[in-house]
């Protein structure tokens, strides 16, 4: 097992050099150099002097994947694709284009993005296993035929209309919660309540579907008859045997992304102005900052991958039959 | 209202008492919970409720500050903190109209001295080109100390406490709250020669250094040396500026200095207001210096010093920004004398207290703009821009045309305050394009034709809710050269009509078209014209105004392709100019029209030089009249040459002249002292919060409405009621 | 003048590749038989018919041409460089007659009031009549509700008559095809007994036809979903996107399928390196995360527009580039769902006798993929495609929202709801143009949802009985 943890770890390394590749390639065909310095300086009276500087500062007056000015290794090493990847693998974050230390903004920035994702992907789970259960419980009746419908209709409504229409119901019309913005410490309660109530109703549809399914086709399998046939109430069979063996498969797969839930929203941060790591990243691409998009796309590929060894591992655990090689 | 709902969960819980005796005490507590919370505060505030009653101002910021460095920063949302912080010597009065200088720190608006060659003193009227040395004198009050800051901290012996730190020693350090002492100083006129040189600091990247290089005596060698210097120590963040000697500026006492200028530069006086000559103590620039500081965050770009009336004490921009009180503020009152009205809409009910009047000021994010507003609406912001899409909410026009609020708002007790801005949104043609461009007849009338057929004051409401005037020239109202009425219009696009201006007839502008060879929009091979806009709008809302831009110019036959890019590449296509009709606009840095006809300077041209006339637009005649207008002082003169300027720009129609924005601001009745001051940067200190009436309008305003809760609840169990019951007969007996 | 763009030209071939795909499945009991289960469910077949009316008004406003400008008395006539479509044609009424601003739904009057000139001179403020909207009437306080009515009522009965006669020809080509009579054929029908439900098949098809009578006879006279900010008819936008949704929808798929398939067959046919090789692309490219990577490509299309300006003569050629850009783009972070479980199918199916068996005839790798291999992997593919499609037109509302989604000039539903975003906050609150967005946008997403069900239910090997 510790053999195989290490074995993934080392294959990680090609996939983050190869995302590394592509972040720069994306970027730097779109924006050049002077294109960031002119951001980064403002707008009025910019000299060419001034730009030449802070992109020497920066280091951005290297070339990018390739020195041919160079000598031999240092055709390779000296340059904006080497020197910034080399840290990027050491988790040195180093310094944003406007000057901030990444790393620390980071730190600061993923816990409101965790005080949304998390609880709603706690209470999503729950509500929608037991929806789920339920539909699965009165498979065939109208319950099942008419939850199964409403899945689907509410499957088919665009996110963005929930989050339009929560913050005009809830925030505007009925002034339970604030519209919008964040705050810290225990007051933070409140400004959580609707991104996550929006992220629940969002989301129900097609995971209370797909636990169905999932149930359905636990209920089917031969032991769950043998159970009943040895005359244990359907309560019984259905807490003890199909939700327990349902959960397997439900859980392996959220298990792929806990990671990422420290990613956060782009969406939902943006519309209820939560300083999340979501927002931070959006905030990033509209403000040219490279540093900032390098890292975040980095430390999401990191997460990503961390989630597959997860899921991996925690195959293992729940059923001794997979071997991990 | 709160007693009927009680009564009415009673009685729900009644009915689900039979079936469940759970779900009865769930529902208890969290009726309890909300009845709690929902005693007396509203339940949407986004404030701790604690702090409804205090003198706290609140308002929101829609993009992060990226420079707080007085000498760096260049953009209006620093401004907002950075004017209330720092102190320059001169400011804009408050009340007065047309702006005018008057002394900050200063003890007076300081005369420029004309000197010639030979040091002989000249008159302000000898020829500028005579002049070989300006000399601004400039004497500061006595008694202006600091804010609190941890870079002043002396111990018992006298030396500073933390100026000697290091990586080790900021081990526990994460913000600047995390030192322990803090101290002050009294400010003298040395940290403004200090803020001077570091224009020409190498690590700083001031956008006025090449400016401010054309005109500071010795300013451009300085800078050299030092970036030589810094070149030698690369390792070092921090250069002694005192070493090196600025011929530019001289100490003459401790509360005197002097600056000199190589040419005369009347409009220098303007940028004594602004941030860029505040006074900067070198502590600051030391301490921040120092090992680890910049690794940790702690900047001078972060962390302001400064002597204004507030300090910056909370900087997260991603959440808030708060300013709060500075206890070291040397005092100022509020002006006694006003324009005409002033008196009567109580903006000088306040005269002669001492400011500030907040205790503190919280800026929250927003970057969504509705949001922001409904939380204006509900009373936790004071005041409010109006978006286009809230306008016909809060605004209305009356039979006479001014604006005026809509009942709602009149009966939440909110005021409107309008201003013409300083500004213009224009849409220029690239000069240096072979269609639309150059000096030829057929360029002229066709850029006539166009001006004619875009019809701004359609324009002005749809897009903007008529909140514009539409521009007859480059310079806005409330700028000298401006004028109103019949004289100052553009005789080449508006005829005078019936006492306002009117638009010449689009089968003129047709005529026009012609005229220029294009009959019908189509060119001597019959093809239909096509000419490409650029802008740099690419967000929701701005299809429309392509539409119906596309509109105009289909007036007189012409294909209008609109090319919607990204600023970057916008500015880009602007260096190389390759656009060939784009759309843009200025702010005025200080109310004189130079500002504004240096954006039609020859020598000013894009593509030469990357200067500000996006059009470039080059006129020989015009580019003389310009050099002489910058220097003269207003008057009949000064406004002769700028008429004659006018006509000039009016026939070549580099730009059609669009429109001058006119600001709506909106604010709550416990806001005091609002008055729409364009230039002015540090108008916080004017302002005064009624915190009582505030906190009895939020909770009127915001009671929480819950029956659709219980509603909602009631709905689920009566769906879920018979699943409930069949479960329970399910689950007693087994199923084979 | 005929002009094809290139997402046309993609959209015609994917029609082309239906009709061939249906041939082919007619001949072959194995996708007859699932196929024929799909088309038993009514449920299924209410959508399908909705999907093809979307089809429909998608194909019609493919077809692009430069309209002729007549000749006046000093040129010649001359085709125009405007690029119209066929269905621009068809709603030339509604395209035609846009107000000055905004008015809501089936109004006769402006939304909000303006400064009149009455004819004695004076000046009032006052919500001023609509050029169009309910032009016909001369008091629309007292005759609005009843025209309204009346139009309906035509438009119900010109329905009624249209619906008859198709109804009528539907089981009247039923009864010729097996050879019942007209009687016996309903009475089939009726109860569900022929291989596909004949009945949801009419009874969608003719309360689409009553609905589209009623909205075209309203349509004549009054803007049925109002208009939006620069007076523009809502219902025609919303029609107008149903192409964008389609394209997205389809095209994405089409796009990343050659991929996807290929890939994912070689990984698991080939193993070793190959697989390695493929494997690590694919992780690589999942592991960053999508939004970026369309902002970043978009951006970098946007680059190479403004580079290449002169290429492009109308904003349609360019809008419709960026729409082809963001199906690749959406394609490149998608085809990797569908690759891995291809791959994992194809690593199961390798070791079944028959492959082995053909290995050892010696028959070509490519021949064993091909013959062996992918026929035996085309339900995942054709439940993937199925089930991508709503998620594709949902996803460009999201991103038209970020304003990294299709050209903002287009019409769109995501710029539809982008720009109704901030009509929300007006007062009276401007809801038209988010309402017909979402109307439009959902009944697809719901048929395409109700479909995909039935048809993954019927090939799905796991599901079925």
């Amino acid at each position: 097992m510790m053999s195989y943890i290490l074995r993934r770890i080392a294959y990680a390394f090609p996939i983050l050099v190869g995302v590394n590749i592509i972040t720069f390639v994306l970027f730097f065909v779109v924006n050049t150099p002077d294109d960031m310095a002119r951001m980064q300086l403002g707008m009025k009276r910019v000299s060419e002097a001034a730009i030449t500087k802070w992109k020497a500062e920066r280091g951005y007056d290297k070339q990018i994947l390739w020195n041919t000015d160079a000598e031999s290794f240092e055709k390779l090493t000296d340059t904006l694709f080497f020197q910034n990847s080399v840290k990027l693998f050491l988790f040195d974050f180093g310094r944003s284009d406007s000057g901030r230390d990444i790393g620390y903004d980071i730190s600061q920035r993923m816990w409101p993005s965790l005080a949304i994702a998390f609880p709603s992907l706690i209470i999503g789970l729950l509500t929608c296993i037991t929806c789920g259960l339920i539909l699965a419980f009165f498979r065939g009746s109208y319950v099942d035929f008419s939850g199964v419908i409403i899945c689907v209709v509410m499957m088919s409504i665009s996110g963005l209309f929930y989050i339009i229409g929560g913050q005009y119901l809830i925030g505007k019309l009925l002034h339970l919660v604030p519209i919008s913005g964040y705050d810290t410490g225990l007051n933070a309660i409140k400004f959580t309540i609707l991104p996550v109530l929006v992220g629940l109703i969002g989301g129900i549809g097609a995971s209370t579907r797909w636990y169905r399914t999932i149930f359905l086709e636990e209920m089917g399998k031969d032991y769950v008859r043998t159970a009943k046939a040895k005359g244990l109430s359907e309560s019984r069979v259905l807490y003890r045997h199909v939700l327990t063996n349902g959960l397997i498969p439900i859980l392996t797969g959220v298990v792929v992304i806990l990671p990422s839930l420290f990613m956060g929203s782009l969406i939902v941060e943006s519309f209820f102005a939560v300083p999340g790591l979501g927002s931070y990243t959006i905030d990033a691409i509209n403000a040219q900052d490279f540093a900032i998009v390098r890292s975040m796309v980095f430390l999401g590929s990191v997460l990503y991958i961390v989630g597959l060894i997860l899921t991996d591992i925690s195959y293992t655990l729940v059923d001794p039959r997979v071997r991990l090689n | 209202m709160h007693v009927y709902n009680v009564q009415l969960m009673t009685k729900h819980i009644k009915i689900i008492n039979r079936y469940s005796a759970n779900t009865h005490k769930t529902l208890q507590i969290i009726l309890l919970l909300l009845l709690c919370s929902g005693c007396d505060a509203p339940w949407n505030n986004p404030y701790p409720n604690q702090d409804s009653a205090k003198n706290i101002y609140y308002d929101s910021f829609s993009e992060r500050p990226k420079h707080l460095d007085p000498v760096s920063s260049y953009s209006a949302n620093e401004y907002v903190f950075l004017g209330q912080i720092y102190e320059p010597p001169l400011q804009y009065h408050f009340l007065q109209r047309p702006y005018a200088l008057i002394p900050l720190t200063a003890t007076e608006v300081p005369q420029p001295q004309y000197f010639s060659k030979d040091g002989q003193p000249l008159d302000e009227d000898s020829d500028p080109i005579m002049i070989d040395r300006v000399k601004y004198t400039i004497s500061i009050k006595d008694d202006i100390l600091y804010q609190p800051h941890p870079a002043f901290a002396k111990n018992a012996s006298g030396d500073y406490l933390y100026h000697d730190l290091n990586t080790e020693k900021l081990a526990h350090i994460h913000t600047l709250s995390d030192f322990d002492m803090v101290g002050t100083r009294k400010m003298s006129a040395k940290d403004y020669i200090y803020q001077i040189k570091r224009m020409g600091h190498p690590r700083i990247h001031s956008p006025i250094s090449g400016l401010m290089e054309k005109y500071i005596l010795g300013l451009d060698e300085f800078a050299e040396t030092l970036a030589t210097i810094d070149k030698q120590t690369p390792a070092s963040n921090y250069i002694d500026l005192h070493r090196y000697d600025l011929p530019g500026v001289r100490l003459i006492d401790d509360t005197t200095f002097e600056i000199t200028l190589k040419q005369k530069y009347p409009q220098f006086i303007y940028w004594l207001s602004m941030s860029f000559f505040a006074p900067m103590p070198w502590e600051a620039d030391y301490f921040y210096a120092q090992e680890g500081m910049d690794e940790k965050n702690i900047t001078l770009d972060w962390y302001p010093v400064g002597t204004g009336p507030f300090m910056l004490t909370e900087n997260n921009p991603n959440l808030r920004m708060v300013l709060e009180r500075n206890p070291n503020f040397h005092g100022e009152i509020l002006p006694r004398t006003g324009e005409l009205g002033d008196q009567a809409s109580g903006l000088l009910d306040d005269a002669g207290k001492k400011m500030p009047f907040i205790e503190k000021a919280v800026y929250s994010l927003e970057k969504e703009s509705i949001p922001a507003w409904n939380k204006f609406l509900q009373g936790y912001y004071d005041t409010s821009g109006i978006v286009s899409d809230s306008f016909d909410q809060a605004v209305q026009f009356n039979l006479q045309g001014d604006a005026e609020l809509t009942k709602t708002m009149q009966d939440k007790g909110m005021r409107l305050l309008t201003a013409v801005t300083t500004s213009i949104y224009y849409m220029g043609f690239n000069m240096a394009d072979d269609v639309v461009g150059g000096d030829s007849e057929r360029a002229r009338l066709l850029r006539r034709a166009v001006s004619i057929a875009v019809d701004y004051e359609e324009y002005i409401s749809i897009f903007a809710n008529g909140r514009g005037k539409p521009a007859q020239g480059p310079i806005p109202p409330g700028i000298f050269g401006h004028i109103a009425g019949k004289a100052g219009i553009n005789p080449y696009v508006y005829k005078w009509h019936n006492g306002k201006p009117v638009r010449h007839s689009i089968t003129y502008a047709r005529e026009l078209m012609a005229q220029a060879g294009y009959p019908d929009g189509r060119d001597a091979d019959g093809k239909q014209l096509v000419l490409n806009l650029d802008s740099p709008a690419a967000g929701p809302g701005s299809k429309a105004s392509f539409d119906w831009m596309r509109k105009q110019y289909a007036k007189l036959g012409i294909n209008l392709l609109v090319r919607a890019t990204d600023y970057n590449r916008f500015q880009e296509k602007m260096r190389k100019g390759t656009a060939q009709i784009f759309q843009w606009g200025w702010n005025a840095d200080y109310p004189d029209p130079e500002n504004f006809f240096f954006l039609l300077y020859g020598p000013n041209a894009k593509i030469d030089d990357n200067g500000e006339n996006a059009a470039n637009y080059k006129n020989a005649e015009f580019d003389v009249l310009f050099n002489q207008m910058k220097s003269m002082s207003n008057g009949p003169e000064r406004q002769d040459i700028i008429n004659k300027m006018l006509e000039i720009v009016h026939q070549d129609a580099p730009w059609l002249w669009g429109f001058h924005p006119v600001a709506f601001s909106l604010h709550h009745a416990w806001y005091k002292n609002a008055k729409p001051n364009l230039m002015a940067n540090n108008t916080l200190k004017y302002k005064r919060i009624e915190p009582r009436l505030r906190s009895n309008s939020r909770t009127a305003w915001n009671r929480p409405v819950w029956w659709p809760l219980v509603f909602i609840m009631i709905l689920t169990v009566s769906i879920l009621l018979p699943a409930i019951i069949a479960y329970r007969r399910k689950g007693t007996e087994s199923i084979l | 003048m005929p002009v094809i763009f290139i997402t046309d030209a993609f959209l015609f071939l994917l029609v082309m590749m239906v009709i061939a795909y249906t041939l082919y499945a007619r001949q072959h009991a194995h996708l007859r038989v699932p196929w024929h289960d799909v088309a038993q469910r009514p449920l299924a077949m209410s959508a399908a018919i909705i999907l093809v009316v979307y089809v429909v008004v998608g194909l019609l406003d493919s077809m692009h041409f430069h309209p002729r400008l007549e000749a006046t008395a000093t040129h010649d006539a001359i085709y125009s460089s405007e690029v119209v479509s066929v269905l621009d044609l068809m709603l030339e009424d509604l395209y035609q007659n846009t107000e000055r601003t905004y008015s809501a739904p089936l109004a006769s009057h402006a939304f909000s009031k303006e400064m009149l000139d009455l004819p004695d001179g004076k000046q009032i403020r006052d919500y001023p009549r609509l050029i169009y909207g309910g032009a016909h009437l001369d008091d629309p306080a007292v005759e609005r509700g009843a025209d309204i009515a009346k139009h309906i009522l035509v438009g119900l009965a010109y329905g009624l008559v249209i619906s008859l006669v198709v109804s009528s020809v539907i089981l009247f080509l039923l009864s010729r095809a097996h050879q019942l009579s007209f009687k016996q054929t309903w009475h089939k029908a009726w109860h569900n007994n022929f291989v596909v439900s004949w009945t949801a098949i009419i009874i969608t098809l003719n309360f689409i036809i009553l609905l589209a009578c009623s909205i075209y006879s309203l349509a004549q006279h009054y803007h049925v979903f109002g208009t939006d900010k620069v007076g523009q008819d809502v219902l025609y936008q919303a029609i107008k996107s149903v192409r964008t949704g389609l394209v997205i929808g389809t095209l994405t798929t089409l796009v990343m399928l050659p991929f996807a398939i290929m890939m994912g067959l070689m990984a698991g046919y080939f193993r070793g390196w190959i697989d390695d090789v493929i494997q690590y692309l694919y992780t690589t490219l999942n592991s960053i995360p999508g939004v970026l990577l369309i902002a970043a490509s978009i951006l970098l299309l946007q680059v190479y527009i403004s580079n290449h300006a002169n290429d492009f003569n109308s904003p349609e050629q360019r809008a419709d580039l960026r729409l082809l850009f963001l199906c690749i783009i959406l394609g490149i972070t998608s085809w990797t769902g569908l690759c891995r479980l291809l791959r994992a199918e194809t690593l199961k199916l390798r070791e079944i006798e028959y492959v082995q068996a053909a290995k050892a005839f010696g028959v070509s790798h490519f021949g064993i993929m091909l013959r062996h291999l992918l026929p035996n992997v085309m339900h995942i593919v054709m439940i993937s495609i199925v089930i991508d499609f709503s998620g594709l037109v949902l996803a460009e509302a999201v991103l038209s929202y970020m304003n990294i989604g299709v050209d903002p000039g287009m019409n769109s539903w995501g710029n539809m709801i982008n720009s109704a975003r901030l009509e929300m906050a007006r007062e009276p609150i401007v809801w038209w143009s988010l309402v017909a967005a979402f109307i439009f946008m959902f009944v697809l997403v719901l048929a395409a949802n109700l479909f995909s069900d039935a048809v993954r239910d019927a090939f799905d090997p796991r599901l079925r009985h």
